[in-house]
C-alpha cells in the first residue's frame, strides 16, 4: 500500500479512540455490578481485564501500523520522524473523520521515507461547542509520543487489573471485615465493593488515555481534573478508614493548588493565543493556527523583540473588516505573559506530578489498595504532570525550563533522602516515585526531551513492577507493610523476591560494562549526561548535575535497602514469616511479563546504544530540541544532542560508579550487616528525626496553611454569628411583629366587616321567617287581603 | 228576551271567584281547598269567554280559558297526589295540619 498520510492519521485515530472509549464502555457497565451482580461475582474484574486488554490490543496495533507505514523510519534514522506537522479536521466528518495534509519537511538530511509522514497526526472526534474562534472540541493528536504511552498505560494497565483479581479477593464477599477500623463492636463489617473497584479502575483507565489522546489543552484540563477525581475515589476505596479519607482529601485539594495555577496558565493562552489546539488545522479553507505553530516557527525558535519585552507570534490578526485599509497586524504577547502562562501550567504539573513543594500528598495516597498505588500513584496518573511537561514543551521559554529543572533537582533530592528512613515498604517507593518524577523533571527541564519522557516509561515499567511485587508481599504476609517486621522472605516467595530484584536492578541504574544493561540504566543514564552538558553550558547551575548524581546513589542505597530489609537474611518477626506465603499465578504472571518489561523495554543491540524505545519517542521531539535551544532573553543554553552524546559515556560511567557504591553500602548495612544501622541512626538521631518526619514539611505547611486556614475560618465563623445572625434574628422578630400587627387587621377589620354582613343577612332572614307560618288558608287569605288591597290602590289612587 | 250585556258575566265571575277564595280560606279539608281553587279559576275562565264575546280580545280569550282549563285538570291532578300522600303520612288531609314547613 502506498504510504497516505491521511488514511494513516484516520485509522490511528479510530484504533486509538476505540482503545479509549473501551474502558469508559467497561466503566458504565461495571458501576452497576451491585445491580446485575451478586457481591461474589467476578465478572465486573473480567469485564475491565477485557476492556482495558482490548484497548491495548487496538494501542498495539496503532503503534505496529505506524511504524510499518512509515517504514519504522524513525527507529532506523533515529532522526526526526518527519516534518512539520500540518493537520487539519474536516467538520464535515465527525467521527475520526480527519484530513492530514503533509508540509514538505524542512530538515533537508533526512531519508525520503521520514518526508512522506507528518511528525503528528491530529483530528477531530467531535466539536462540543463553538464560538467564532473559541472552540471546545474532542480532539486527537497522534504522534509517536502518544502510541508509545498508550501502550505502556494499556500494557500496565491490563496487567494490574490482572494482579487486582487476586489482591482484591477479599472483596468478594458480602460480609468483608475490615481490620483497621474498630467500632463500638469490635471491627468493622461491610460489603465487600470489588466491582466498584473494577468500575474504577476502568474509569481511571478511561481518563488516562483521554489525556493522552488529547489534541487541545482543555481536553488535557477535563481530563487531568478526571483522573484526580478517579485517584480520589481510589486512595478513599477504604472511606471508612479515617486515614484512607483523609488521604484522599489531602490528594484532591493539593491536586486543586496546582490546578489554580493550571487555569491560570490556560486563560492567558486562551486570551493571547485564541486557541486551545495544540496542531494547526484547516478549515473551510482557513489555517487554524494550533498552540505550537503559534509561537514557534518551523526550526523551533522563538521571535523575541530587542528589549526582550514582546513575542512575537506566527499569525496575524484578521484585518477589521469595517475599516477600509486596514492591514492584518501581528499578534504579540508580552514575554512575562507568556513566562506566567508556562509557570502556571507547569503548577498543575507540580500538583500533579508531586513535585516540591506539593510532594505531600503521594506517600499518603499509599492508603489506597496497592494495584491502585502501583497503576495510579507510580506509573500512569503522576507521571502525566511530566508528559504534560513534554507534551506542552514547545511552549515553555527557557526560564520556565530553569523553574523545571531546579524543582525537579530539589524534589529527588529530597524524597531521595526521605525513602532512606521509611520504613513501611510502600512509602519507601512512593517516595522513590516522587524522587524519580524528579529526575523526570529535572532532564525535561535540562533539554533532555527525550530523556526525560524516555525515563517516564521506563520508570512506568520498573515502578509498577515493585508496587505489584510490594503488593505481594503485603498480601502474602497478611497486611504487614512495615519492613522491620519481615525478611528472609525470598525462600517463601522466589517469583516475587526474584521479580522485584529485576525492578530494584533497573531503577538504581546498575549494569555490567559491555555485557547487559536494564533498562533504568539507559533512561537515567540520559537524564544524568543531559545534565552534566547543561552545567557544562551554564556553569553557575552546576548542582543541577551534581545532586542527580548523589540522588543516583541515594537511589540505589534506598531501593537495595528495601530489598535486603524484605527478602534477604534472616526473618526478624518469625510469626509474620511462618505465615507468608508466594500468591497465587493471577498475581505472579503480571510480575513476570513487568519484570521483562522492566528490564528490557528500554534496550538495543548493543548495550549502551538506546533502543528501539528511545528512538520511537525521539520522532516526537519538538523542533529545535536537537539543535539545542539558547535562551534569547535570560541567556540560558540548552544543549544540543551532539553535545549531550559526547558527554554520554562520561555521564554513564559516572552513574554507574555512584550507584555501584551505594548498591555495595546498602549490601554491607543491610545485607551482610556487617554495620548496624541502629547505631548510624543513634549517632544521628537527629537528622534522623528530620528526615524521618519527612523535612517536617507536614508539620510547616501545618502551621503556615492550615492553621491560618483555622484561624480564619474561626474569624469567620465569629463573624457570621454576631453579623450575619444578628441580622437575621432581627429581621426575623421584626417579621413575626409585623405579623401579629397583620393578624389583628386581618382578624378586627376585614373578618369583622365579613362576619357583621353575614349576621345582618341571618337576621333579616330570621325576621321574615315569621311569615312563613305553614298554615295554607291564611296564605289564601293573605292573597285575597293582598288583591283586594292592589284593587282599592290601583281604583282610588292609581 | 233581553240579552245579558257584558256586566252580567263579570259579576257572576266575580261572584264565583269570592266564592273560591272564600272556599279557600275556610275549608280545613284539602279537598274542599282544591274546589275553592277549581272555583277561583272558573270565575277567571267566565271573564276570559265574556271579554272574548265583548270585546276584540277574540279568539285568543277562549284559547286562553282552553288552556286554563287544561292548567287546572293538570293542577288538580298534582294537588290530589299530593293529598294522597299527605294523608298517606299523615292520616289526614287537614290543610291546618301541613304546617312544618313553616319558617
Amino acid at each position: 500500500m502506498p504510504p497516505n498520510p491521511t488514511q494513516l492519521g484516520q485509522t490511528l485515530g479510530t484504533l486509538l479512540t476505540l482503545a479509549w472509549l473501551l474502558p469508559l464502555f467497561g466503566f458504565a457497565v461495571e458501576i452497576f455490578g451491585g445491580f446485575w451482580g451478586t457481591r461474589k461475582s467476578k465478572a465486573a474484574a473480567y469485564l475491565a481485564v477485557a476492556c482495558i486488554g482490548g484497548a491495548f490490543v487496538l494501542s498495539l496495533s496503532a503503534l505496529l501500523i505506524w511504524g510499518s507505514e512509515t517504514k519504522w523510519a524513525a527507529i532506523k534514522t533515529g532522526g526526526h520522524g518527519g516534518g512539520h506537522a500540518e493537520a487539519s479536521a474536516d467538520p464535515a466528518h465527525h467521527a475520526a473523520a480527519a484530513t492530514e495534509h503533509a508540509e514538505p519537511a524542512t530538515h533537508a538530511p533526512e531519508t525520503a521515507a521520514a518526508h512522506a509522514f507528518p511528525k503528528s497526526f491530529s483530528g477531530t472526534i467531535y466539536v462540543l461547542a463553538e464560538f467564532r474562534t473559541l472552540r471546545f472540541a474532542i480532539d486527537y493528536y497522534i504522534d509517536s509520543l502518544t502510541l508509545v504511552m498508550f501502550t505502556m498505560v494499556t500494557l500496565i494497565a491490563s496487567l494490574i487489573h490482572l494482579f487486582a483479581i487476586g489482591y482484591m479477593g477479599d472483596e468478594l464477599t458480602d460480609d468483608h471485615e475490615d481490620h483497621q477500623v474498630h467500632t463500638s463492636h469490635g471491627h468493622l463489617h461491610r460489603p465487600g465493593r470489588f466491582y466498584r473497584f473494577f468500575a474504577f479502575l476502568s474509569l481511571f483507565s478511561f481518563s488516562m488515555l483521554g489525556l493522552v489522546l488529547a489534541g487541545n489543552v482543555f481536553m488535557v484540563f477535563i481530563f487531568w481534573e478526571l483522573v484526580g477525581v478517579c485517584s480520589y475515589f481510589l486512595i478513599g476505596f477504604y472511606t471508612e478508614r479515617k486515614s484512607a479519607s483523609t488521604a484522599a482529601n489531602k490528594a484532591f485539594i493539593m491536586n486543586r493548588v496546582g490546578d489554580f495555577g493550571f487555569l491560570i496558565g490556560l486563560m492567558i493562552l486562551l486570551t493571547y493565543f485564541g486557541t486551545f489546539q495544540f496542531a494547526t488545522r484547516v478549515e473551510d479553507g482557513k489555517t487554524r493556527a494550533g498552540l505550537f505553530d503559534l509561537l514557534r516557527d518551523e526550526h523551533g525558535a522563538i521571535k523575541v523583540s530587542e528589549q526582550g519585552s514582546t513575542v512575537f507570534l506566527n499569525a496575524q490578526d484578521e484585518p477589521d473588516p469595517a475599516a477600509a485599509d486596514a492591514t492584518p497586524t501581528t499578534k504579540t504577547i508580552p514575554y512575562y505573559l507568556l513566562l506566567t502562562a508556562g509557570l502556571g501550567v507547569f503548577a498543575g504539573c507540580i500538583g500533579k506530578s508531586a513535585q516540591f513543594p506539593l510532594q505531600t500528598w503521594l506517600p499518603d495516597a499509599m492508603e489506597g489498595p496497592t494495584p491502585v498505588s502501583a497503576l495510579v500513584h507510580s506509573a500512569t496518573m503522576v507521571a502525566a504532570g511530566v508528559y504534560l511537561t513534554g507534551r506542552f514543551y514547545p511552549m515553555f521559554v527557557p526560564e520556565v525550563l530553569l523553574t523545571i529543572a531546579y524543582i525537579g533537582c530539589i524534589t529527588l533530592f529530597l524524597a531521595a533522602t526521605i525513602a532512606i528512613v521509611a520504613t513501611d515498604i510502600k512509602r519507601v517507593l512512593a517516595y522513590s516515585t516522587i524522587s524519580q518524577l524528579g529526575y523526570m523533571m529535572l532532564g525535561l527541564g535540562v533539554g533532555g526531551w527525550v530523556a526525560g519522557l524516555f525515563h517516564l516509561i521506563t520508570h512506568a515499567f520498573f515502578k509498577s513492577l515493585m508496587f505489584l511485587a510490594s503488593g505481594s508481599v503485603i498480601y502474602g504476609c497478611h497486611h504487614v507493610q512495615e519492613m522491620p517486621q519481615m525478611g528472609g522472605l525470598w525462600k517463601k516467595m522466589p517469583i516475587t523476591a526474584f521479580t522485584m530484584l529485576v525492578g530494584v536492578i533497573a531503577i538504581a541504574g546498575l549494569a555490567v560494562p559491555g555485557v547487559i544493561a536494564f533498562s533504568g540504566y539507559h533512561s537515567k543514564d540520559a537524564i544524568v549526561a543531559t545534565a552534566l552538558t547543561f552545567a557544562q553550558l551554564n556553569s553557575t547551575h552546576f548542582l543541577l548535575f551534581y545532586v542527580p548524581l548523589v540522588g543516583a546513589g541515594i537511589t540505589a542505597f534506598y531501593m537495595f535497602r528495601l530489598w535486603f530489609y524484605t527478602f534477604a537474611g534472616e526473618p526478624r518477626d518469625h510469626h509474620v514469616y511462618e505465615h507468608a506465603h508466594e500468591s497465587p499465578w493471577v498475581m505472579t504472571v503480571p510480575l513476570i511479563v513487568l519484570s521483562v518489561f522492566a528490564a528490557f523495554c528500554a534496550s538495543g543491540f548493543f548495550y549502551d546504544l538506546p533502543g528501539p524505545l528511545e528512538k520511537l519517542l525521539l520522532a516526537s521531539e519538538p523542533a529545535g530540541v536537537a539543535a539545542g535551544l539558547s535562551g534569547d532573553v535570560s541567556g540560558l543554553a540548552l544543549p544540543s544532542h551532539a553535545a549531550i552524546h559526547a558527554n554520554h559515556k562520561m555521564a554513564g560511567t559516572y552513574a554507574l560508579l555512584i550507584a555501584a557504591l551505594g548498591t555495595v553500602t546498602a549490601y554491607l548495612f543491610y545485607g551482610a550487616r556487617v554495620f548496624d544501622p541502629a547505631e548510624v541512626k543513634r549517632q544521628l538521631s537527629s537528622l534522623h528525626t528530620f528526615l524521618a518526619e519527612k523535612w517536617w514539611f507536614d508539620e510547616v505547611y501545618d502551621v503556615m496553611f492550615v492553621r491560618p486556614a483555622h484561624i480564619v475560618a474561626r474569624g469567620c465563623a465569629a463573624f457570621d454569628r454576631v453579623v450575619f445572625d444578628g441580622f437575621l434574628h432581627f429581621m426575623a422578630r421584626l417579621g413575626v411583629l409585623v405579623s401579629k400587627w397583620d393578624r389583628v387587621f386581618d382578624e378586627q377589620i376585614i373578618d369583622g366587616f365579613v362576619n357583621r354582613l353575614a349576621d345582618v343577612t341571618f337576621d333579616t332572614g330570621r325576621i321574615f321567617g315569621f311569615l312563613q307560618t305553614g298554615r295554607l288558608r291564611q296564605y289564601v287569605m293573605f292573597i285575597a287581603v293582598g288583591v283586594v288591597g292592589i284593587f282599592i290602590l290601583v281604583v282610588f289612587f292609581g | 228576551m233581553q240579552p245579558v250585556g257584558l256586566n252580567v258575566y263579570l259579576m257572576i265571575a266575580g261572584i264565583l271567584f269570592v266564592c273560591g277564595v272564600v272556599c279557600m280560606a275556610t275549608k280545613r279539608n284539602a279537598i274542599g281547598v282544591l274546589m275553592g281553587v277549581e272555583l277561583v279559576l272558573n270565575g277567571a275562565n267566565l271573564n276570559f269567554v265574556a271579554f272574548a264575546r265583548y270585546t276584540k280580545l277574540g279568539l285568543d280569550g277562549q284559547v286562553i280559558s282552553l288552556f286554563v282549563i287544561v292548567l287546572a285538570a293538570a293542577e288538580a291532578a298534582i294537588a290530589l297526589a299530593i293529598a294522597l300522600n299527605f294523608y298517606n303520612n299523615h292520616l289526614t288531609i287537614d290543610v291546618d295540619r301541613a304546617d312544618e314547613l313553616h319558617g
